[in-house]
């Protein structure tokens, strides 16, 4: 994948050494915690890694618990499991040093006397470098750590990165207690992906009225497009320019899937939507971690979700009973659909399993795996009649 | 309102709340227990807290919590 | 006076090996994860607990015959620390000891929310060394070890203890075969 690049402060400015960093942001702000978290508040800062959750809330949760035996920790979330992102990565080898400044403010605002960052095996090496560089130059007051993620689907999940760096295995935890509560070794944690960190750093030092008229996002366009890719867009640009910046579908898509395999269907009649929380609410799919996939002319949207089904029920930590029996069933009753088996009751199937796993699971890969079937159901309902009387729309045979 | 939580990495579908607390939870096609109105967290009405109570004392993988006031 | 708290101390004992065996073959069959004996789970798992309280009343009854019981040359030393005792030291030992893991697998179960699963369940496995010591004493040490009724009893507790590993072992066999779950 070649990323193509759009003038932008997070990738167009960036800059992987330290001196450049500089020379293209200037320096870097110290403002008081209780004056960032508003500045962050006013921006209208929202995580970058999928959940899309308000950043100050998150920081004022941890800042809350900063009184107690262990002070805070935050965590730079970088481990980018899904399969069509490459956005994190590509931050990270061209502007680490924006996502280790976003680091110290988050810790500075929390309280923080410990931050790691928490990301893929190829990342770590450039990173530590810039770490080192900025002690050297006695930049950094909180010592900062780097560790090298595992390459699966939910490495990222923030319970389940909390709990490798707890020294446990990489699988999401129980959320009676959050992690902003009791983290990383009972400590106080705050997770937050790294471009979300880019993004702080760059609030910080041009405030919250700039970001809101400013604000981008990075995007990663793969699948049939002319030049598949990572681009930092203006938030809440149109679907079709996002395309268009990525060279443009190779052919008109059916529907283009946009959040990752956690997301939903955009259906071919509405890919002018912006891409934006609210922009997408109507079909069920939210921005996420910017990861935008068009269905290919003549691929069956039924076949390739439950393809994508399969691999999520695979891929799933396999500890919580619903999750553990109930994505395999839907995974081979999506399966059954795409291989037009006649079987009249498979729809009803489908949605009595989909109710039956959402929102029973330690984490968020049922909802998730649930979200996708469900746009599919919607977006390709016409297919799903065919499928049942033994034909397909896109021509596929059985 | 109290709230009933499933630790889900913790249960193992053994089925004692749903023998004790039929109102809230009832058991899905594997045994795990599901609430019956669907709710990721069910609410506990207050009639019913004494029940809910015994359910989380009995749950042999301490999987059940009773949260908020 | 003594004949009485003699009999009392046989009659108790009998009776905690008879309760130990209900809560241990009880606390088995629940692993099976599956309703037993017509009663729900939760049923099961109840009166586990209530026999294992009961079985604590009655050893302790048993235990305090014996110390007033002046045949059995007791120190009170010898309640709670095993292999000292001057009559039989070897199974009043195994008594003791048994003793001292019963109250402290109930002591544990008590506590169970406070300890947490994990620890709580590996304290909780001391009942496989606990029901063996109590019924090895209860043969050794007492009276009426070669007494045939003596023998009847412990040999039902036998058969049940065993019948409830079996059964859980065929059940949990097929419940990892359906769910793919091998915890
Ligand atoms: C208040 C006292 C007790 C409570 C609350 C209690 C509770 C429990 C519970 C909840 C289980 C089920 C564990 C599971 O299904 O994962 C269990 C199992 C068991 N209990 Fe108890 N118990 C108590 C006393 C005892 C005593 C005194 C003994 C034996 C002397 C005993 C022997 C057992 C055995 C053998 C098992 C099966 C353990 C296994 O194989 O994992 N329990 N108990
Ligand atoms: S819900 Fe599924 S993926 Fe998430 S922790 Fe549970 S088993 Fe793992
Ligand atoms: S009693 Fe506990 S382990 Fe059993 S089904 Fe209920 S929550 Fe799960």
């Amino acid at each position: 994948m070649t990323a193509v690049l759009t003038a932008g402060r997070l990738l167009g400015a960036g800059h992987p050494d330290l001196r450049g960093h500089d020379t293209a942001h200037g320096p870097l702000p110290r403002l008081p915690h209780d004056v960032l978290i508003g500045v962050v508040r006013d921006a209208g800062l929202t995580g970058h890694g999928g959940a899309g959750f308000p950043t100050h809330v998150k920081l004022a949760a941890v800042r809350g618990h900063a009184g107690g035996r262990r002070p805070p920790v935050v965590v730079g979330n970088g481990a980018e499991g899904e399969p069509g992102s490459a956005k994190d990565r590509t931050l990270l080898a061209r502007a680490p040093h924006l996502v280790l400044d976003g680091l110290q403010l988050a810790a500075a605002a929390v309280g923080a006397a410990k931050a790691h960052l928490y990301v893929r095996p190829a990342s770590a090496g450039p990173l530590a470098r810039a770490v080192r560089e900025r002690r050297a130059a006695g930049r950094d007051p909180v010592p900062v750590v780097v560790h090298q993620a595992q390459e699966a689907f939910l490495s990222g999940e923030e319970s389940a990165v909390v709990s490798v760096l707890s020294g446990g295995r990489a699988v999401p935890r129980d959320k009676l207690r959050r992690v902003t509560e009791s983290g990383v070794g009972g400590a106080p944690t705050l997770v937050q992906n790294v471009e979300t960190l880019a993004q702080l750093a760059l609030v910080a030092r041009h405030g919250a009225d700039w970001f809101r008229r400013s604000r981008t996002f990075l995007a990663t366009v793969t699948g049939p497009v002319g030049r598949p890719g990572v681009y930092e867009v203006p938030h809440g640009v149109a679907l079709t320019a996002l395309l268009a910046a990525a060279g443009g579908p190779v052919a008109a898509p059916r529907a283009v899937l946009v959040g990752g395999f956690h997301g939903a269907w955009v259906p071919a009649a509405a890919v002018d939507v912006p891409m934006s929380r609210e922009g997408l609410a109507p079909y069920g799919a939210s921005p996420g971690a910017g990861v935008v996939i068009p269905l290919a002319a003549g691929e069956c949207g039924l076949a390739r979700t439950a393809r994508i089904v399969g691999y999520l029920a695979g891929a799933g930590a396999k500890q919580c009973g619903p999750c553990l029996n109930g994505l395999p069933r839907l995974a081979a009753t999506m399966a059954a659909l795409a291989r037009m088996e006649g079987d009249p009751s498979l729809p009803a199937g489908v949605a009595r399993l989909a109710a039956l796993v959402r929102g029973r699971g330690a984490c968020g890969h049922p909802d998730g795996t649930v979200r996708l079937i469900r746009s599919a159901m919607t977006v390709f309902a016409d297919d799903v009649t065919a499928h049942l009387h033994g034909s397909c729309l896109d021509g596929a045979r059985p | 309102m109290t709230r009933l939580h499933v630790d889900w990495t913790a249960c193992q579908g053994r089925g004692h709340c749903t023998e004790l607390l039929p109102e809230l939870l009832a058991p899905d096609e594997w045994g795990y227990p599901r609430s019956t109105d669907d709710t990721k967290e069910p609410a506990v009405p207050v009639a019913l807290l004494p029940h809910a109570r015994r359910a989380v004392r009995h749950c042999p993988r301490l999987a059940l919590h009773l949260v908020g006031p | 006076m003594n004949d009485a708290l003699w009999y009392l101390a046989r009659g108790t004992g009998v009776t905690s090996l008879v309760l130990l065996t209900v809560v241990v073959a009880l606390g088995i069959a629940n692993r099976a994860g599956r309703p037993a004996f017509g009663l729900p789970r939760f049923g099961v798992a109840q009166v586990h607990r209530d026999a294992s309280l009961l079985a604590v009343g009655f050893v302790l009854v048993h235990v305090i015959s014996l110390f007033f019981d002046v045949y059995a040359q007791l120190e009170l030393f010898d309640l709670i620390v095993p292999f000292g005792a001057t009559y039989r030291p070897m199974w009043t030992g195994l008594g003791t000891l048994a003793v001292d893991l019963l109250i402290a697998l109930v002591g544990t179960s008590l506590l169970r929310h406070r300890l947490g699963l994990r620890a709580w369940r590996v304290t909780h496995w001391l009942a496989y060394a606990c029901w063996p010591l109590a019924f090895a004493h209860a043969l050794g040490s007492g009276s009426d070890a070669g007494a045939w009724w003596l023998r009847t009893v412990a040999g039902a507790c036998l058969v049940a203890v065993v019948a409830a590993v079996t059964w859980r072992l065929s059940t949990s066999a097929r419940a990892t075969v359906l769910s793919g779950d091998t915890r």
